[in-house]
């Protein structure tokens, strides 16, 4: 039986981990190879690095990070951040990324998501679409939640998938840093809609969240990113707390 | 002993060429190649494949003479040769994925979209499932039946032959995720991507 994957996420900036695990034996507490290694160790299903790098003189920075996980980690790796072309992608896959998740590139012209699933195939292309709800419609937001690009959510995930998405990995901005939990409304009608897996993202303040992520919001994946940084939860625990209950994962 | 992972430009191999880097600590001397000359010399080669099926022949037939190496490897050589994902698919007759493609026809059995039951089931297959071992293959060799392995795929390789299965996994179907056939080798999941178990199956390739 196919399981549900818990993916933990790391913000890099600049190469460093931003926000991270607080233990105390890390040798370096902001090198995001160290912290993907714990996490890959510890039972992640999948790790997700989400570069938030600014400027762009130092936005190579994420591909030596990329370079030096995939000789340590050997569970899928997906980066995302500052995708915008076709030639972005193929270096993060040569560096040896699994996944690249596309955000701002895709809403601005979806021939990117079109082409780069026929050249890499569907199974690294992943749309990450940052949904605000604004009256009645969820809107798709872009550079890191800036900008509304006035897009309904629900239509453009449809239209990711017929484009070649393999997977959409779908964040709350309401719920987003809030802690309390994903916006089940908005990853049910996407995964009902769509016939590709849905990762949920944004809100996880705990275990149960996590459930409700997959039980009721009928999410394939569930990234979450502070409860396992601060030590709150380790990965294992959720997936015991998932297990008992009657969810499938990886043990 | 000298392991020759195929290069032939069609999609991303730099997880296969970690994993094996990684398990064979100085024993293999490993070439990332599509030289021919090189091929010839291996003692075992490792065929990936990411894409589509027709995507990956079509690369494999861009570079001349390459299939003919394969061929001699596997059928005349009788060497060992692991295929992973697509190149486990290239296995067959005949693919349909974009269009009716034909395969290496190592192994006689075609490459169809898994049946996802009109959209109960999620495609791509993606994730960890189980592996229910069906028979003895040297890759799985310390591996325990009911282990995860790490999926991503929308198609799937249906032999003609039951009996070159070494493994399935349940999704929608019991997919076939593992076949051996004398010296041919194929897993439709990634060990290269299934953590210490994947590498397991890199290690028990190399030591065959």
């Amino acid at each position: 039986m196919l399981k549900n994957r818990i993916i933990p996420c790391l913000d890099v900036k600049n190469g460093r981990v931003v926000k991270g695990i607080n233990f105390v034996d890390l040798q370096d507490a902001g090198d995001p190879v160290e912290q993907a290694k714990i996490y890959s160790d510890g039972g992640a299903d999948e790790i997700c690095f989400l570069d938030i790098t600014a400027s762009n003189e130092n936005r190579d920075t994420i591909y030596n990070v990329v370079k030096e996980t995939s000789k340590k980690c050997f569970v899928p790796l997906t980066v995302g951040g500052g995708v915008r072309s076709i030639e972005d992608i193929n270096k993060l896959l040569n560096c040896g990324a699994d996944k690249v998740s596309i955000n701002t590139a895709a809403v601005k012209d979806s021939n990117v998501v079109l082409e780069s699933s026929k050249k890499f195939g569907s199974q690294c292309i992943v749309v990450a679409i940052d949904a605000k709800k604004n009256g009645d419609k969820w809107e798709v937001y872009t550079h890191g939640g800036r900008n509304n690009s006035g897009l309904d959510a629900l239509e453009f995930s449809k239209k990711m998938e017929d484009s070649g998405a393999g997977e959409l990995l779908v964040t709350s901005m309401d719920r987003d840093g809030t802690q309390i939990g994903y916006d089940i409304d908005l990853m049910k009608k996407i995964s009902s809609m769509v016939n590709i897996p849905l990762i949920a993202s944004g809100g996880v303040g705990n275990l149960d969240h996590l459930a409700e992520g997959i039980k009721d919001g009928n999410a394939s994946a569930v990234l979450a990113a502070s409860i396992f940084h601060y030590g709150k939860h380790s990965v294992i625990e959720a997936k015991e707390y998932l297990n008992s209950k009657g969810i499938p994962v990886r043990i | 002993m000298k392991l020759s992972i195929v290069d032939y430009k069609s999609g991303n191999i730099s997880s296969v060429i970690n994993s094996f880097k990684k398990v064979e600590k100085d024993k293999v001397n490993i070439e990332v190649t599509a030289d021919i000359k090189k091929l010839n010399s291996s003692d075992k080669i490792v065929l990936p494949g990411q894409g589509s099926f027709k995507s990956c022949i079509d690369a494999l037939n861009s570079i001349s003479g390459l299939v003919d190496t394969l061929n001699e490897f596997v059928n005349v050589k009788k060497k060992p040769l692991l295929g992973i994902c697509v190149g486990l698919q290239m296995f067959a007759d005949v693919g349909y994925e974009e269009t009716e493609t034909k395969g290496l026809g190592w192994i006689s059995g075609k490459v169809s979209k898994i049946d996802n039951q009109g959209g109960k089931y999620k495609l791509p297959h993606i994730g960890w499932n189980e592996i229910n071992i069906v028979k003895d293959s040297k890759i799985f060799k310390s591996i325990e039946n009911n282990s995860h392995m790490y999926f991503v795929h929308s198609y799937e390789f249906i032999p003609n032959d039951n009996k070159v299965i070494s493994a399935t996994t349940d999704y929608s179907t019991k997919v076939v995720c593992s076949v051996e056939k004398e010296n041919i080798f194929g897993t439709q999941f990634h060990p290269e991507k299934s953590d210490k178990t994947g590498l397991k199956l890199v290690d028990n390739f190399i030591n065959l």
